[in-house]
């Protein structure tokens, strides 16, 4: 680790060569100065000030929003256990809280001497491979007892972390169910044989054709964006694939990354052929920086192969690569015009629009920004033909769906379906058993009760962007709930008052029930900050901020009303509890230094 | 004539480009706002200006003004939504007034007592933000910043020198100043720097000049703030020379 005195500025150098020394690649400066000095030093922010020519104080706020990139030094070994429902439902804290007792340290504390810290993150999306951390950026599978004891002597005896057995590395693809997407036999090159046939105008009339509608949630008609997009007057078009999966219990982008990343980019330069773009970005999250090294490697052969680059498979004119750019700990960067911030190197904020990424996006050019899923699927509709593609799933919702199943069942894993499979399918094909609930498409989706298993997963009836969390009759709903509201609180970017306010305000009262002083008194203020977050919120996370804890209470009420008093209203705080500071100080603990129950 | 939309039952005429708030304070009309400032571009973060059209709410700072437009501002719904926005900003922060420097000429305090805000409505959060008392001539007291971005703005875009800037996440984000050793005594701020001017709480102030006018003969203390809408309208005269919003200036 680095001492307070001793950065070598010289060392950033390369880094900013690498990038050109352009202020756009300013997140992408600071999470490598990150992985280099495992913090961020106030002089190399200097440094970069300087060289960049953006003032330090933006560099500051820049790295101060995303949750991997340290102000402080935060130990030699920063480790982080995923922090979903679906981690707590498989023990995450009490293995957290071994470690910690382990290693003598308290979450999120830096050991004394430096080495080490442990603390809690975001869903990792590695819900399907057991519990999760990350150590320094690199995910670690399957944690057991024992597993975590063996990290802890290997941090102890300071082994690098390159030293470290693979097998902690390995991540599974756990494919359980396939369909047309993850059975193509579609080899590099096919889609864009066929797309250059057809020219960008009728690549936009086949994927409105096909009834595409995007993958990542909001379900806009692909084929509509990529029109708009490609009817815009700019002076360069861009393409993006959000692959920021950051929605809790979501993890089809990682397997489609690691399964069919030809795929991806063949979508994505079937994108650029359809909206005139030379460049496009696959915003790829922090938690899956193992797949960097991968995807560079399938970049680099796409480019020899001539799929990428200039003059793609000999036809003139026909320029586009694409480069990946790291995400850095923040789930609000899947919400498309603050995921074009971060790429421009910003605070992840939301834009206020109109005007929208397709015509004003990347550097204010127009921008087609979509899933990871949705770019495989259109490469795919275009292969099938649109008719063929239109005729899987349903008449609102086409084609099929990735299903990232996790939870409460035998086989979780990635299940692709038509859409219009019901949530009973599902369930039987995971092996569930005794279900009680289940969350379609993450805390920002709904969470359905046993009596609404017969709905089906398309845009008619439960839209969802994959997440499937699988909740039996022996879970606590109030906690799954309580669980996502802190989530929400914790992504909140900030910007407007009711969010950055709102979210934490309804985190303290689903934490006054929890510990037992809620009252109907606090039912109605969940009722009212919803409301306020509903109506006035900047984007999408304020305003779906209060659906976990608005859905487990019109199911789930008794999980509420059995926490509460029966009084109208009750202090959050313990009034005795308030003195145990002063019980501390006077070495007093007799009755005199308590409040009487009647009192308290 | 120029294209109106309706404000609460009034016929707003309004420019190409004009959102709706600038245009209604054009006119003499006030929708409630704290990060909105007329000489900067609209920001759309404090959402106290959130307005109902056709049943939809939007930040009426940030929404173009269109003709047609059936603009709901002062009805309950909506001020019941900003009492509470300020609730929460008074909970967020260390707001103490009565020992405040800018108390009667602050615009949180201001709409606190117009909203009708009796209670602060929340857990108060406490949270611990030190006072940045290092540079000679000018006090910064982030307990009461409500991170409207005004000061950030105006350094940047105005001063040109980017004195202030926001780092943090969530609740803990925070206002910044531009120097290695964090402390204000190290940035380039001048007393006459626009980012001096704009703070609309208590955050900037200048050293050794307080109380100079006493409590009670202040801004707000003579008349509401949403009595002086005029006061806070765009100063652009209009292209035939004439600036409608500047002759209720007092």
């Amino acid at each position: 680790m680095m001492a307070d005195n001793e950065i070598h500025t010289a060392d950033l150098d390369p880094i900013l060569d690498r990038y050109a020394r352009d202020p756009n690649a300013l997140l992408q400066v600071l999470r490598e100065v990150q992985e280099l000095h495992g913090y961020i030093h106030p002089s190399a922010i200097s440094y970069i000030s300087v060289k960049l020519g953006i003032p330090r104080a933006r560099i500051e706020g820049v790295a101060g929003f995303y949750s991997f990139l340290h102000l402080q030094p935060h130990g030699e070994y920063r480790v982080l256990f995923s922090d979903n429902i679906t981690d707590r439902m498989q023990g995450s804290q009490a293995l957290m809280e071994m470690m910690c007792q382990q290693l003598w340290l308290q979450p999120g504390r830096v050991s004394e001497d430096g080495l080490v810290s442990i603390n809690t993150t975001s869903c990792t999306g590695m819900c399907d491979q057991g519990l999760a951390m990350l150590v320094n950026g690199r995910a670690i599978t399957r944690l057991t007892h024992q597993r975590v004891q063996e990290i802890g002597h290997l941090i102890r005896n300071r082994t690098p972390l390159a030293d470290w057995p693979a097998d902690f590395f390995r991540v599974e693809d756990n494919i359980r169910r396939s369909g047309p997407l993850l059975d193509n036999t579609i080899a590099p090159g096919d889609v864009l044989h066929a797309a250059l046939a057809l020219g960008g105008k009728d690549i936009v009339e086949a994927v409105k054709n096909s009834g595409l509608r995007g993958r990542g949630g909001a379900g806009f008609p692909t084929g509509l964006k990529w029109e708009a997009c490609r009817n815009a007057p700019g002076e360069a078009h861009h393409v993006v694939c959000n692959a920021d999966e950051g929605e809790p219990g979501t993890f089809k982008d990682r397997v489609l990354l690691t399964r069919q990343a030809d795929l991806v980019f063949e979508g994505m330069t079937l994108c650029a052929l359809a909206v005139g773009a030379q460049h496009g970005y696959l915003y790829l999250r922090g938690e899956y920086r193992y797949l960097l090294e991968p995807l560079q490697a399938i970049l680099q052969r796409r480019r020899d192969n001539t799929l990428l680059g200039k003059n793609i498979l000999g036809q003139p004119g026909f320029d586009f690569d694409i480069a990946i750019h790291m995400g850095a700990g923040a789930y609000i960067c899947g919400e498309e015009s603050a995921l074009i911030e971060s790429l421009e190197g910003k605070r992840g904020v939301p834009r206020s629009r109109p005007p929208f990424p397709v015509t004003h996006g990347y550097l204010q050019q127009p921008t087609a920004v979509d899933n990871v899923e949705t770019f495989c699927s259109a490469a795919l509709a275009i292969q099938m033909g649109a008719e063929n593609y239109r005729a899987i799933g349903t008449a609102k919702s086409s084609g099929s769906k990735l299903i990232s199943v996790s939870g409460d069942c035998p086989r979780p894993g990635i299940y692709e379906y038509p859409f219009g499979v019901s949530v009973h399918e599902v369930l039987q094909d995971c092996g569930a058993v005794n279900t009680r609930a289940v969350q379609v498409s993450g805390p920002s989706g709904m969470c359905i009760a046993e009596s609404e298993f017969d709905r089906k997963l398309g845009f008619e009836d439960l839209p969802t962007a994959g997440a499937f969390m699988v909740f039996d009759d022996s879970r606590d709903l109030f906690e799954v709930a309580r669980n996502f509201v802190h989530f929400f609180a914790h992504e909140s970017c900030g910007f407007c008052t009711p969010c950055r306010v709102g979210t934490s305000m309804l985190k303290q009262t689903m934490d006054k029930i929890a510990a037992g002083h809620g009252t109907q008194y606090d039912l109605s203020e969940i009722e009212h900050l919803d409301q306020v977050l509903q109506t006035s919120s900047h984007c999408g996370l304020g305003r779906t901020a209060c659906n976990p804890v608005l859905h487990t209470l019109k199911r789930f009420r008794p999980a509420y009303e059995n926490r509460l008093k029966s009084l109208d209203f009750e202090p959050a705080f313990d009034l005795d509890g308030a003195l145990a500071r002063a019980r501390q100080m006077t070495g007093r603990d007799d009755a005199g230094a308590h409040l009487k129950p009647e009192d308290a | 004539m120029s294209d109106t939309f309706q404000l609460d039952g009034a016929s707003v005429p309004f420019e190409p480009g004009q959102t709706v708030m600038q245009a209604a304070l054009a006119a003499g009309h006030y929708i409630p706002h704290l990060c909105y400032h007329p000489e900067f571009k609209p920001h759309g973060s404090c959402k106290l200006c959130t307005v109902k059209v056709g049943g939809r709410t939007a930040a009426s700072c940030t929404m173009p003004a269109e003709v047609g437009l059936n603009v709901e501002s002062n009805i309950e719904e909506m001020n019941g939504l900003r009492r509470t926005l300020v609730q929460m900003l008074f909970a967020e922060g260390n707001h103490f007034c009565p020992s405040c420097e800018k108390s009667g000429n602050c615009m949180l305090q201001a709409l606190g007592y117009d909203l009708e805000v009796h209670t602060a409505g929340f857990r108060h959060l406490y949270p611990d933000r030190p006072v940045d008392a290092s540079h000679p001539d000018i006090l910064l007291d982030f307990n009461r910043c409500i991170l409207c971005e005004l000061c950030v703005r105006a350094s940047s875009e105005v001063d040109g020198k980017n004195v202030f800037a926001l780092s943090g996440r969530g609740i803990t984000k925070h206002l910044i100043v531009n120097a290695e050793s964090g402390l204000l005594k190290d940035t380039d701020i001048a007393l006459t720097d626009k980012a001096m001017q704009v703070c609309p709480v208590g955050v900037i102030l200048p050293k050794r000049v307080g109380f100079s006018v006493p409590i009670g003969k202040r801004r707000y203390d003579q008349r509401p703030i949403s009595a002086q809408a005029l006061d806070d309208a765009p100063r652009q005269a209009d292209a035939s020379g004439s600036c409608a919003a500047c002759e209720g200036t007092p």
